[in-house]
């Protein structure tokens, strides 16, 4: 998201900024708002709608769809086709930031790349930006497990041999490739629909603790991105277009400009693509490329990566106040647990600028800005 | 505890060792609750059965973790002790005893996001039982 603030405005305020997200967006075991409560009628509508469900209840604005990836709702969603078990799991969990990597950041634009395009997505030095990070929670989680099992069986009776069991699959015009994509659709709009939701929550929390109005906060979604998706799309392939279906796992969608998937006022520069790094560094602003839809099915990588294990991290972490080392430089972090703030030291990730200039210099994403944080929040 | 932590840098996993097939399983979702919470601080006041389904000893040992997860993730409950009532290559029955989460009490040291089958194996080695399994962090 970008605002209509800029970093002087909010830095004196980060605390009280960073409470009040912590406060309003659910992270941690079985925490959930309770003024959100899904009986089993509307969780069908989430699962079939998206993100335009919680446009429909109130959360965000409907030009926020336009800037959703698929405009946040998957076509062909079949919640028959999801477990009782994801089900419950998603209910609970509905409006959660979860823990691990998710996390919601507040920060500025530190440097500008490409100035024609920062403008085309409203964006220039030193403007407040915000970040949400999470998805289908449990219930992806669930329909994964659900599916897996199904797939070894399925596997064996198409006669595919797996080197590991993890890779089970199944052909994607059989009956049970076809019964996980509607499954996996619906993981996808609960996805959608967890970070509209967290979208509205953070602008309520803007609005309450700057006393600002919508009007002058100015919080507009520049774009929302999946990470952990298949998708059937047209590409190239060997001179033909070809129907296909690409999985991205751990990489987003780049799509170049003129693409008919990107949005309209996008249409020139291409679709915007978010790098996000590890909470003491800096995050990525890029823009799909001709190259990426060429080379990679128009796709880039999603994140920094990490090069220390979560137990290599608490050991390096030992002893060390790693909330006041980030506070001495300026970033303001609130973890649910402390042992989350250790495994997500910042030195636990690669240097995400390393991994941006190799997707920038291979032409599979452009530059555009570079985003420092101010304050974190981690499930 | 009869388990080690495997080290990846994406995940995590252990590797766990016990005497029979059953204390194996027992001795792996300790593992995973020692993994989440600090064990010393839950007390016994309640208890869940499970009853998985899975093709043979492996998938069986996934079936019956995901679903101490999932008892964990939807009721908030902490386990520290596990037995397992009946196991055949098709189907499992344990007990997982524990209580409900406190916040302040207990902690959360790594949650875990699921038991994958990366990696999965369970073997008899000299006549004792050793496991392996990665979870998704």
């Amino acid at each position: 998201m970008r605002s209509g603030l800029v970093r002087t405005e909010i830095q004196n305020r980060i605390h009280t900024i960073m409470d009040g997200l912590f406060a309003n967006i659910p992270s941690g075991v079985g925490s959930h708002r309770k003024d959100l409560k899904l009986d089993k009628g509307q969780q069908r509508k989430v699962l079939l709608k998206g993100a335009q469900w919680a446009v429909d209840q109130g959360y965000g604005l409907w030009e926020d769809l336009e800037h959703i990836e698929e405009k946040g709702r998957i076509p062909n969603a079949g919640p028959d086709l999801v477990s009782h078990k994801a089900l419950d799991r998603g209910r609970a969990q509905l409006g959660t930031l979860g823990s691990g990597n998710h996390f919601v950041e507040v920060g500025y634009v530190a440097e500008v790349y490409d100035k024609d395009l920062a403008g085309a997505l409203g964006l220039e030095k030193d403007q407040v930006t915000v970040i949400v990070h999470t998805g289908s929670r449990g219930l992806g989680h669930q329909v994964c497990d659900d599916y897996i099992r199904v797939m070894l069986q399925a596997a064996q009776r198409y006669g595919i041999e797996l080197p590991d069991k993890q890779l089970c699959c199944a052909p994607i015009r059989s009956k049970e490739g076809e019964q996980y994509l509607g499954a996996m659709a619906c993981a996808a709009n609960f996805a959608f629909t967890n970070r509209q939701i967290i979208t509205h929550w953070v602008r309520e929390t803007f609005e309450q603790v700057l006393r600002m109005s919508p009007r002058t906060l100015q919080l507009a979604l520049i774009y929302d991105v999946c990470h952990n998706i298949a998708k059937l799309e047209t590409h190239e392939v060997n001179g033909r277009q070809r129907r296909v279906c690409v999985h991205r796992k751990g990489a987003t969608r780049a799509f170049p400009p003129h693409h008919p998937d990107v949005p309209d006022d996008y249409r020139e520069i291409g679709q915007p693509v978010l790098i996000p790094g590890d909470m003491g560094r800096y995050s990525y602003v890029l823009v799909g490329t001709q190259k990426a839809l060429q080379e990679t099915f128009g796709s880039t990588c999603h994140g920094a990566g990490r090069v220390l294990s979560r137990h290599q991290a608490k050991k390096t972490a030992r002893g060390r106040a790693v909330a006041q080392e980030l506070e001495a430089q300026g970033i303001y972090v609130r973890a649910a647990s402390r042992a989350t703030m250790v495994e997500e030291i910042p030195e636990a990730y690669k240097d995400v600028s390393d991994v941006v200039e190799v997707v920038h210099g291979a032409g599979i994403g452009k530059k555009v800005v570079k985003l420092r944080p101010l304050g974190v929040i981690k499930g | 505890m009869g388990y080690e932590l495997l080290d990846h840098t994406g995940d995590m996993g252990i590797r766990v060792w016990a005497d029979d097939l059953e204390g194996l399983f027992c001795e792996a979702a300790r593992a995973l609750f020692d993994i989440i919470t600090d064990l010393e601080r839950v007390e016994v006041h309640l208890e869940r059965e499970a009853d998985v389904e899975g093709m043979g000893q492996e998938e069986l040992m996934v079936a019956w973790l995901n679903e101490l997860l999932y008892l964990h993730e939807v009721e908030g409950l902490l386990f520290r002790d596990f037995a397992v009532t009946e196991i055949d290559g098709v189907r499992l029955r344990g007990v997982a005893k524990g209580e409900g989460f406190q916040e302040g009490r207990h902690v959360i040291k790594t949650s875990i996001k699921a038991v994958t089958y990366h990696q999965l194996e369970i073997k008899e080695v000299d006549g004792r039982w050793q496991g392996q399994v990665i979870f998704d962090i």
